[in-house]
């Protein structure tokens, strides 16, 4: 798919990758580290270290400031890093990039300025295994008189596609869904959804932030509105994301913040906005995390989303096998590796998902414990919390197996 | 932290804990949850005075949470009322006997911060700045 990626078939060389993670081969309590909370944030390779460390040392200047020298390489570097992102999810234009702090700010600019177009009555349908950062924003405009629908999600795991088509009235003007769930790890169908959003006359915006890393997106090919992701869940810095649209539909949408960049001229009572995207980019940006998203981008090409997702799928399937070994364990989500991506959240009966997390941990297993910011899903499944164990390409079966054994620990300290 | 966090003591009362349970005639019912793992607690004083008659709880969440609550009843069980507005961080801490993290902190203090709250709106024991 990409210039420069390994060949589809070609085995990827996981201890090899394993070697770019420097933070891979640290220990905690004396063992190896196995690193299981890719979902709440990824390692970074030191392709991407260095790069941060290197604009701050060699090219550090503010961008779209300056005409010395500094600040055109910066800005270079910067707008290299939007046509890099373009090119990634396959927008049309770099001005379809909008460079945010991270799928949470990005659903909240939609939410506010394709909000303020909304009217009392109007209706925004999501699904009750969104993450609080697809559902808080949009609660904010229940205050004009905009009401939240919600799709079901069945046993299994899977969303109730059938829900869409009772849910979705003319009322209906933005539909929100998660791409892959951060619980479950279910992959949803989201181009069914974005057809059946348009029959409908609604815009359609797909939370990116747990699929990005895992599968290769194409955004034309989905024909979603927007696209929201966030930098650190794909190898890339925290504090950098990516809000997609529509050029079409960011031209009809105000700005989100005021303040420098996003305008062309500023009268005591009013300005004239920017073009696209800087119209949507108030303030200095974060120029350093869109350097070292652009160098995670051609780092995971380098690897190939493809072998990525091989990667992924055979780690799934190996842990779905191996996991019930545990005994007296339930693990949520589908239970077929086409249908999800390498994170499993699952419950030991007797013992708390805190304390799971925290004898784990014991034996150098990073695995996040809690509601997973997804209270709704929770509440869907029965439960107060999970333990989420998300692994990523760079993970092994081994490592499944030292998880598999320190998981047997917790349920002998508790029986 | 870690396993050393499960001792003897902490199982115990996880597994059998104190003063379960609801009383007939609470003179107070304080509730309270963990916003963090959704660990909840709900206790119920009778006081005579200033006097702690009986206590008792009810909740659900993880063994460092529960225990902890379990053993801070049996602490203020016939104690004046002041005694728990003097309980610290520190002496929750000495009473598990373990050493805890910043996260689980929050674990461990949820009794002794229902109580504080629901008593005297007290937002959190008194030495929790002392949490680096
Ligand atoms: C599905 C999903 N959406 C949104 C977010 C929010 O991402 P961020 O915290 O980077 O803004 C997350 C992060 O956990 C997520 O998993």
């Amino acid at each position: 798919m990409h210039m420069g990626s390994v060949p589809r078939n070609m085995q990827l060389d996981i201890s090899q990758m394993r070697s770019d993670f420097p933070i891979l081969s640290k220990k905690i309590n004396g063992k190896p580290l196995v690193y299981f909370d890719n979902a709440a944030t990824t390692q970074r390779p030191v392709q991407v270290i260095q790069a941060i460390d290197r604009f701050y040392r060699e090219t550090n200047s503010n961008v779209h400031r300056g005409v010395h020298e500094l600040s055109e390489r910066a800005t270079e570097q910067f707008e290299a890093a939007r046509e890099n992102v373009a090119k990634f999810i396959n927008a049309k234009s770099p001005n379809e990039i909008i460079f945010v702090r991270g799928t949470t700010e990005a659903i909240n600019l939609v939410a506010y300025s394709y909000g303020k177009k909304l009217r009392r009555g109007n209706r925004v349908l999501l699904s009750l295994m969104e993450h609080h950062s697809n559902i808080v924003p949009w609660q904010f405009l229940r205050e004009k008189g905009v009401e939240l629908d919600y799709v079901g999600v069945n046993d299994d795991g899977t969303l109730k596609l059938e829900d869409y088509y009772g849910l979705m009235t003319k009322q209906t003007k933005i539909v929100s869904i998660a791409h892959v769930s951060n619980v479950l790890g279910t992959i949803n169908p989201v181009e069914e959804i974005a057809k059946i959003a348009h029959e409908k006359g609604s815009l359609i915006l797909v939370d990116g932030a747990q699929s990005i890393p895992h599968v290769s997106i194409d955004v034309q090919e989905m024909d979603c509105d927007f696209f929201a992701f966030s930098g650190h869940k794909m190898l890339g810095p925290t504090g950098i994301g990516v809000l997609y649209a529509k050029e079409s539909v960011l031209e009809q949408m105000d700005p989100f913040m005021g303040g420098g960049s996003i305008i062309k001229e500023v009268q005591l009572n009013e300005s004239k906005w920017n073009d696209l995207p800087y119209k949507f980019e108030a303030g200095t940006p974060n120029i350093a995390g869109a350097i070292g998203l652009g160098v995670a981008i051609d780092y995971l090409n380098v690897i190939g989303m493809e072998n990525i997702r091989r990667v992924g799928k055979g780690l799934t399937e190996y842990a779905l096998e191996t996991l019930p070994e545990v005994g007296d364990i339930e693990i949520y989500g589908p239970k077929n590796s086409e249908d999800r991506v390498e994170v499993f959240s699952f419950n030991l009966a007797k013992v708390h998902a805190h304390d799971v997390a925290s004898i784990v941990n014991d034996y150098g297993v990073a695995i996040r414990s809690g509601h997973h910011c997804a209270q709704p899903l929770m509440r869907r499944l029965g439960v107060p919390a999970t333990s989420r164990a998300s692994l990523y390409a760079y993970n092994t079966k081994e490592e499944i197996d030292l998880f598999i054994q320190s998981l047997k620990k917790a349920k002998e300290v508790f029986n | 932290m870690g396993m050393d966090m499960y001792a003897e003591n902490i199982l115990d009362h996880y597994k059998n804990p104190r003063n379960f349970g609801k009383l007939n005639n609470p003179t107070g019912t304080y509730k309270d949850s963990n916003p963090l793992c959704g660990d909840e607690v709900e206790i119920q004083l009778q006081l005579s005075g200033d006097k702690i008659d009986d206590v008792a709880f009810t909740g659900r969440g993880c063994a460092i949470s529960q225990a902890s609550t379990s053993m801070l009843t049996e602490q203020i069980k016939g104690k004046e009322i002041g005694h728990v507005k003097k309980f610290t961080q520190q002496d929750i801490v000495s009473m598990l006997g373990i050493s805890i993290g910043p996260t689980r902190m929050k674990c461990a203090l949820l009794g002794l911060r229902t109580l504080q709250k629901g008593l005297w709106g007290m937002s959190a024991p008194s030495d929790l700045t002392n949490l680096q």
